[in-house]
């Protein structure tokens, strides 16, 4: 967007009445014009309510800090399934996974995959990643155009995730097509229009984890989260939507996530060519970078939380049952907490403060996986290639919640 | 001032001195102390700055509040002397501490 269109945009979005801004509109994400209007909230409205929008009436918080408050505060911002989850959109079919729950049994079912993340397995999980890194890299053709999205971001994460279930490797493409069966918005015009058939779409892919986990019951225990799974104490009480749930939520977290941050990066330092200058006179910057485009993409945009009892945030009173609607992709831009939100800067100080991972308990479990697979993917591309260049306007998701592409079209300069 | 030494999981030490009032987050990252990130800047919200404190300064600390045994219930490797150190104020009677970082921050 040039600074032109910057401005117009700007103008259009001043001269909404508030209590019309309605931020849940997908269409706002995919033409990218979401920023404006977060920009308009955090300076005026920063705790804002929109009756009756395109996803129900709830509350936007918009701002670093109020974010970080009701996100530490479960107590009082309930991320239960039975009053809605932890997206914006009330899911009638919604499956029980840690994400959404509350204390104690969150705690419970959290604690069986975590460990699968701890210090030791991603040491191991190293060397895995970046020979796959290299072998993708290797593969990609040079000058020409090709989608960045499907060669590269989508390849890495899948062969990531197929590893991490220990999943039959010919069929990995499996993961990231239930993936996006399981999180796409019913209207963003693909086959999956409804909840029922969200749910008809899923089952080859419960069943699919329903035949591996009875092989790996009957096996001795195993590294893979499946098997951590199958003979976990918690999963002797867990009911099988909540098996599939979880299933479920680890797809989708080990997935668009990492994918999207990893095409995001790329078009951040195509827009910013100064920092693209930078990182090739400093690979040392990288680590750094990581934190930065993670901060930057925001890979997603929001995690809802439903009040269970009247809470004042950002001096407006909050009522028990509300919905509210931490933005995350907002609170990323807030100047009051981050210098020059708005710029994107590999060598920023205190880069790692950023809300992409969340706060409190139900924080990003996989953080320093899907940091470990960014750093090592740049590490290599460096190594290889002194410029990748976009060469065409990115697709990008219609969702209010996984902010991504559909596709990037990019060429290799060695 | 106070003495404190910090000793990564590979067994590096890093010796520095602090203010009393500072917390041994700040003075960590103060010093570019390596192994402690501190993703929350001190908010006690993300368990990214855990570290184990040697007995006996240990027993001398006041117990950790609600918000920080929630955040160190799924930090990796917690144990008994776990704290988050973004809560732990320092004091003259903190004199010659001793901190240690885990493998890792999650």
């Amino acid at each position: 967007m040039n600074i032109g269109t910057q401005l117009n945009l700007r103008a259009t979005v001043a001269e909404i009445p508030l209590d019309e801004i309605d931020v849940s509109d997908p269409a706002l994400f995919q033409n990218d014009t979401i920023g404006a209007y977060f920009e308009r909230l955090r300076r005026e409205e920063p705790v804002h309510f929109r009756k009756d929008g395109k996803y129900g009436s709830f509350w936007s918080i918009t701002r670093f800090n109020d974010i970080v408050e009701v996100d530490k505060n479960h107590a009082a911002f309930s991320s239960d399934a039975k009053y809605g989850g932890i997206t914006i959109w009330d899911r009638g079919m919604y499956r029980q996974n840690f994400l959404n729950m509350d204390p104690p049994r969150h705690d419970d079912y959290r604690k069986v995959v975590s460990p699968i993340v701890a210090p030791e397995n991603l040491a191991k999980l190293e060397g895995f990643i970046r020979s796959r890194a290299i072998e993708i890299l290797e593969s990609l053709p040079l000058n020409q155009t090709f989608d960045w999205v499907e060669h590269v971001s989508r390849n890495l994460t899948t062969q990531m995730l197929a590893t991490l279930f220990d999943f039959p490797y010919e069929e990995r493409h499996l993961l990231p097509y239930w993936s996006d069966i399981a999180i796409v918005d019913v209207n963003a015009g693909t086959s999956v229009t409804s909840e029922q058939e969200r749910e008809r779409q899923l089952q080859p892919c419960y069943d699919y984890f329903a035949r591996l986990w009875n092989e790996r019951v009957s096996k001795g225990t195993g590294n893979d989260l499946v098997s951590m799974l199958a003979h976990s104490e918690a999963a002797r009480t867990m009911t099988q939507d909540e098996l599939r749930g979880t299933i479920i939520l680890l797809i989708i977290g080990g997935n668009d996530t990492t994918r999207n941050s990893i095409t995001g990066g790329l078009l951040a330092l195509n827009q910013n060519p100064g920092e693209y200058q930078k990182l090739r006179e400093n690979p040392g910057l990288i680590p750094n970078m990581v934190s930065e485009i993670i901060r930057w993409q925001t890979p997603l945009s929001h995690m809802r939380r439903t009040a269970v009892m009247d809470t004042v945030i950002g001096g407006k009173q909050i009522r028990a049952g509300e919905k509210v609607v931490m933005w995350y992709l907002s609170g990323n831009r807030d100047n009051g907490v981050i210098q020059d939100a708005d710029q994107f800067r590999i060598d920023r100080k205190n880069a790692r403060h950023h809300l992409s991972f969340g706060f409190g308990i139900h924080r990003c479990v996989g953080n320093r996986l899907a940091e470990l697979q960014l750093r090592i993917l740049w590490e290599e591309i460096m190594r290889r290639y002194s410029f990748i260049e976009v060469m065409g306007q990115p697709v990008r998701t219609y969702s209010n919640f996984v902010h991504g592409f559909e596709s990037l079209p990019v060429r290799i300069h060695k | 001032m106070i003495k404190i030494k910090y000793v990564e999981a590979n067994g590096t030490e890093h010796r520095v001195q602090a203010e009393a009032g500072a917390s041994v987050m700040e003075v960590a990252v103060a010093n570019n102390i390596p192994g402690i990130d501190a993703d929350c800047g001190g908010l006690c919200a993300c368990g990214t700055c855990h570290v184990y404190i040697d007995p006996p300064w240990f027993e001398t600390m006041p117990s950790p509040k609600h918000d920080e045994l929630e955040m160190l219930n799924f930090a990796a490797g917690a144990e008994q002397t776990s704290r988050l150190s973004c809560q732990i104020r320092l004091g003259e009677g903190h004199d010659g501490i001793v901190v240690r970082m885990p493998a890792g921050q999650h």
